[in-house]
Formats: C-alpha cells, sequence, structure tokens
C-alpha cells in the first residue's frame, strides 16, 4: 500500500443515504479474479441508461466530477455485501476518500485495508458540503481531519488504521509479526476437530 | 471485569483473543472456521502468491461453490456448467484450492450448496466458534450459538495467511422476542420487523443477539433465518444462546462430535450462553404477539411493513421518494393484489427444508398463475435430496414451478437467474436493492409463505388467505 498523508481535492457530492455496494460494483461485474479494471462498474446503473449510454443527470458524468477523489455521500454509506469490490471500483474510479455522517462497518474495514479514507464528519459539516458541490477540501491524515473554505473538522480513525495510510503498511505485515503468539495460541487451543 | 454477568458474545470473544486490543491496536482475533466461495476468494490467493505464502490451516478452511454458478439444468439433466468469465471463477476456485490444500465441495459433491446452508448442516458450525467467510451474510451461522461475520477479501488473505484477523470487539445489542406469534407469521417476518422498526443502519458496530421467550420457541432453521438478516440491521453478527434445540439439531451430522467427544463438547457449549442478569450495550423490545407477516415495498430491507398495509408515504424523505420511484409505486395503496412477474424462493435466507416445506404447503394442489416465473432453488445438495425424497420438488413442479440446482441463484443475479427491467418479484431472499436480482428489477422480500401465496394468486398476497 502506498503512504498517504493528505489528499486535496474537489468534491462529488451524491446524496443518497443508505447506498449500499450494489449499487456501488452491481454484482455482474463481480465475475472476476483480478482487483483492476472494476473502476469501469463504479455506479454502473446509475450511470449509464439500459444502452449503456452515459445519464447526464448522474453526477459522476458531469464534466465538474472530472478529476475528483473526495465523494460525499449520505448515512450508512457501504451497506450491505460485504464485497471489497465496492472499494476497488471507488479507487478504480479516482476516489482516495468518502465523506459521510455514518459507514457501515465492513465497508469501513475494507476502504481502510485499501486506503481509501472513510471520513465520518457531523451533521452540518455533511450539509455544508452536500450544498456546495466541487468545495475544495483537504484530509489531512496525520492530523485527522478535514479542512474547507474557514472550516476544519477532525473526524475519527483508528490510530492503528492511521498508523498504517501514514506509513503504507497493510494489517497482513501485522498480522505475520504475529507469528509467535499465533503459535502460541494454537498449541494451546488444540486443532480443528473436524476431519475432511 | 471478574464476577460481571457474561454475555455469550463475551464468552466467545475472550476465549479467542490471541492478543487482547489496546488503544493503538486491534485485538487478534482467532478463526476457529473460515469458509470461502469462488467470487470473494480468487484476489486473496492472488495475494499469498505474490508474498509467497502459505494457508497457515488448510483444515480450517473450506470452500464451497455458490454464488456465480447456474442453477439451470442442461439436455442431460445435469447442472449446466458455468460459462465465460464465471467458468473462469469457478476454475480458479479449483486451482486455488488444489493448489493451496483447501477442501472444495464443488459442482455435483454431495455437500455442496449456499456457503451459509452447508456449514450448519454438515455440523461445521457450531457453539463457541468463530466463523467468517467472505461473505455478509456470514451472521447465518450466529443461530448456533458461534461468532460469524462477513470479511472483505482482504481479510480472507489475512485468515488464509495467519488464521487470525485484527479486530475491536463489536458493541451488544439485545433484540428480544416476546409471547406466541400469531399463525402464519414466521422467523423472515420477526426480522424484516425488526429492521424496519430499527432501519438499516441501526445495528452497526453492534453484535445482536436474538433472546427472549420467542427465539427460544423457534427451530434451528428459523434462528438461521433471523440471524442471516442481521447485516441488514448493519450489525456485525447475529447470535442466538445455544440450548436444546442447538444440541438435537447438531447430534449426528456427518462433522459433528462423536460419542464421549459429543459429550464433552455440550458439556462445554452449555456454558457459553450469555447469564442472567448481563448488560447489553443497547436492548430492543418486540412483541411477537403483535406481529403480521412482513414484506418489504421499497429499496431497503428496512422499508417493510404489514403485508396488508399501505405504502408509506414519504413525508419529504429524499431516500423514500427515490425508492417509490424505482419501484414504481405510490404511497397510500397497498401492495397487496399488485401484479408480480416472478417469484423467487431460495438463498441463504430462506432455502432449507423447513422454507421448502412451507412453500409445498401452499403450493401443494395449487398452480403457478398464469404469466408468473416461480424459480424454487435449493439451498444446497442435501436440502435438495431431501426434500426430493419427501416429494416436494413434485408439488413444486405439478404447481408449475421450476425446481432447480443449488446455488445462490437469483438471490444476487450474477448468473443468468435475473429478473428483467422493470419486473417485480416477490422473493424470499434478503435484499430488495435497486437492481439486486437483475438490472432494473423490482423486489419485494418476504417469507416463503407470502412468496408461494404470491405466485398462486400472480399478485403480492397475504398467504393466511390460503393456509386455514
Amino acid at each position: 500500500m502506498n503512504t498517504l498523508r493528505e489528499i486535496r481535492s474537489h468534491t462529488v457530492v451524491l446524496p443518497v443515504e443508505n447506498v449500499d455496494t450494489d449499487q456501488i460494483i452491481p454484482a455482474r461485474f463481480l465475475i472476476t479474479t483480478s482487483r483492476d479494471g472494476l473502476g469501469d462498474g463504479l455506479f454502473a446503473d446509475w450511470r449509464y441508461d439500459a444502452e449503456g449510454r452515459p445519464r447526464p443527470d448522474f453526477v459522476l458524468n458531469r464534466d465538474s466530477a472530472r478529476g475528483a477523489r473526495v465523494l460525499v455521500a449520505g448515512r450508512n454509506f457501504g451497506c450491505g455485501s460485504s464485497r471489497e469490490h465496492a472499494v476497488w471500483a471507488l479507487q478504480g474510479g479516482g476516489f482516495q476518500a468518502v465523506v459521510s455522517t455514518e459507514f457501515a462497518d465492513i465497508f469501513r474495514g475494507n476502504a481502510l485495508k485499501n486506503g481509501l479514507v472513510p471520513v465520518v464528519v457531523d451533521d452540518s459539516t455533511h450539509a455544508r458540503l452536500v450544498e456546495s458541490p466541487g468545495t475544495e477540501v483537504t484530509i489531512d491524515i496525520d492530523a485527522r481531519a478535514i479542512a474547507f473554505g474557514s472550516r476544519r473538522t477532525a473526524f475519527p480513525l483508528e490510530p492503528f488504521a492511521r498508523y498504517c495510510l501514514l506509513n503504507g503498511l497493510d494489517e497482513l505485515a501485522f498480522l505475520l509479526e504475529r507469528e509467535q503468539d499465533i503459535a502460541a495460541f494454537e498449541e494451546a487451543s488444540g486443532p480443528a476437530t473436524w476431519k475432511l | 471485569m471478574e464476577g460481571r454477568p457474561r454475555t455469550l458474545l463475551d464468552n466467545i470473544w475472550d476465549t479467542h483473543l490471541v492478543s487482547p486490543e489496546t488503544a493503538e491496536t486491534p485485538g487478534v482475533l482467532y478463526v476457529d472456521l473460515h469458509l470461502i466461495h469462488e467470487v470473494t476468494s480468487p484476489q486473496a490467493f492472488e495475494e499469498l502468491r505474490r508474498r509467497g505464502l502459505k494457508v497457515r490451516q488448510p483444515g480450517r478452511t473450506v470452500a464451497t461453490m455458490d454464488h456465480a454458478i447456474p442453477t439451470r439444468t442442461g439436455p442431460d439433466g445435469r447442472r449446466a456448467a458455468p460459462e465465460g468469465a464465471a467458468a473462469d471463477q469457478v476454475g480458479a476456485l479449483e486451482r486455488n484450492c488444489r493448489e493451496f490444500g483447501v477442501p472444495l465441495f464443488a459442482m455435483g459433491d454431495a455437500r455442496q450448496g449456499i456457503v451459509h446452508v452447508i456449514g450448519p448442516e454438515l455440523g461445521l458450525t457450531r457453539p463457541g466458534l468463530t466463523v467468517v467467510c467472505g461473505d455478509s451474510h456470514t451472521s447465518t451461522h450466529g443461530a448456533l450459538g458461534a461468532l460469524a461475520f462477513g470479511i472483505g477479501t482482504s481479510e480472507v488473505g489475512h485468515v488464509l495467511a495467519t488464521q487470525c484477523l485484527l479486530q475491536r470487539k463489536p458493541k451488544s445489542f439485545a433484540a428480544e422476542f416476546e409471547g406466541t406469534p400469531p399463525a402464519g407469521v414466521t422467523a423472515k417476518d420477526f426480522i424484516l420487523a425488526l429492521i424496519a422498526r430499527i432501519g438499516t443502519g441501526g445495528a452497526t458496530g453492534h453484535a445482536l443477539e436474538y433472546r427472549g421467550s420467542a427465539i427460544g420457541a423457534l427451530t434451528m432453521e428459523e434462528r438461521m433465518t433471523i440471524c442471516n438478516m442481521s447485516i441488514e440491521a448493519g450489525a456485525r453478527a447475529g447470535l442466538v444462546g445455544p440450548d436444546d434445540t442447538t444440541y438435537d439439531y447438531l447430534a449426528g451430522r456427518e462433522l459433528s462430535p462423536k460419542g464421549a467427544e459429543w459429550d464433552r463438547a455440550v458439556e462445554r457449549w452449555r456454558t457459553l450462553p450469555t447469564a442472567e442478569g448481563a448488560a447489553f450495550d443497547r436492548v430492543e423490545t418486540i412483541d411477537a404477539t403483535a406481529l403480521e407477516p412482513m414484506i418489504t415495498w421499497g429499496t431497503s430491507p428496512g422499508m417493510g411493513m404489514p403485508v396488508r398495509a399501505a405504502v408509506p408515504d414519504p413525508d419529504g424523505d429524499a431516500s423514500h421518494e427515490k425508492a417509490l420511484a424505482y419501484m414504481g409505486l405510490e404511497p397510500g395503496k397497498p401492495l397487496l393484489g399488485r401484479k408480480i412477474d416472478v417469484v423467487f424462493i431460495g438463498s441463504c435466507t430462506n432455502s432449507r427444508i423447513s422454507d421448502l416445506r412451507d412453500a409445498a404447503r401452499v403450493l401443494r394442489g395449487r398452480k403457478v398463475a398464469d404469466g408468473v416465473l416461480a424459480l424454487v432453488v435449493p439451498g444446497s445438495e442435501k436440502v435438495k435430496k431431501e426434500a426430493e425424497a419427501e416429494g416436494l420438488d413434485e408439488v413444486f413442479r405439478a404447481a408449475g414451478a421450476q425446481w432447480r440446482e443449488p446455488g445462490c441463484s437469483m438471490c444476487l443475479a450474477m448468473n443468468d437467474d435475473r429478473l428483467k427491467p422493470g419486473q417485480y418479484a416477490v422473493s424470499t431472499s434478503n435484499r430488495n436493492f435497486e437492481g439486486r436480482q437483475g438490472k432494473g428489477g423490482r423486489t419485494f422480500l418476504a417469507s416463503p409463505f407470502t412468496a408461494a401465496a404470491s405466485a398462486v394468486k400472480g399478485t403480492v398476497a397475504d398467504a393466511r388467505e390460503l393456509l386455514s
């Protein structure tokens, strides 16, 4: 994973609550053995009509969305299926952070494992961002703060997740270093009791 | 804290900590049983290869094929072979399992089925275990008193390589169902009613423990239906304390402990349930005597109502309005009597033998209405065999429904079982998200009773009219 200290970008605003991972990446795009190329399916059923033509009214199809790395979305973003493909699709679409008032648990975990930052803000900060699509924001990972205009708001980020983002480390490396502890646990608890 | 009455979650959590969480780092949690399938595992195996890692405990991971495989049969009467990218995915699972030594129940194996159906039915899932799978409906296994939760593909890799996950303990949430439900009200209605009350994010960050006299009276399969949809309320996991119903269900299963080992296991399992007086971070109480058959009207599982109710008014709520527009519904009008195109009976929520018996009870001696496509998809090879031994397949065929091969099928439309744009379905599955059952398709979630009755009527129906 690459190190990530700061994200500066204009926002794209998708003011929809309970955006589920089936919307972020519909299941038909999951028939793949790769992490790559999923950006093509990002919000596919909202972005394209039945003939596959871009819907001009969908926010990601507007010129203003070009180059945006921060998505602002409604409450309970990423609910539903555990598919990590949703995170890979958002990253494939150029996003580095999603701002919402609440994230679904599995999505949040998946996002952090891939360096996509879930930024939880209070209702009033969220409302300001929703009112002004295209706002230039700065997300400071080290300080755990999002700033725009004259406003600067802290957001919660686990110390461990922050450490991993700042240093480009992943959880697997950390777990692999716990080999001795894991072996000791297995020694004490014994093997699986079923045989296949 | 010593002496504090403990919950089932406490009991499982503490005995699986390789190292405890601190302010700086999450805890290292040991995983007893890891289930994998073809869709969310290939990138995890790829990561192992990239890093030159092995599967740490190949005997603690079990693979099946369920999500992308066809459920229709070919001209030879056997399951049609997957094609194109789905064939590649299935092929990758076979190669990965062979290379890394993971047992696999492939298509045609008598133990194949939907991952959350086969774990319990084989006796793999047991009380007190930690169970994970790259699938959000892993919460199903919590019905047996296991701590079971869905994970992403990166975490699938973590478990393959280390048999552990980095986790913070979820908060605890007691959902208490009290009293005897009226006739025609099923486990599916319990959980749809709870989600309608607390919302799709209502249990985010929590493990839901289902409790109370109405839960105690449920069969194991009914408890699975409830735990299955915990994620639809945002919960990390759903659990039911193990009891005699649990032990009776597990006794004699293929992989269950036997003889003296069984006795020791039951003795251990009896220490697991939540102690009297244990505190939960949140409690919600539901009067089961007041429940009715439920159905969803919108595009999120929390958008549910009693089957005879009118579609609620948005009152300016944008998500609600968006859902009504997608569903092509008007507020203030009932769903009852509304024409439907498809009925899907299946999925990890409702594809077990008792679900098929419920559907058959309604369909026996009746016909699926003209113009309605009804699919009945058993959850596993074992369920299929059992249903056929009871003649349920004949009931479904005689009614004009299609009897399929086991798999996830139209729950998520990864294979060719899909709604067409604009079609309405009554489905026993778990998600009514936009396009979930096929691009442009519109889903009403309900119980097997309601789904079967709707197939007969050709409209959304109240099964109680057919059950008397």
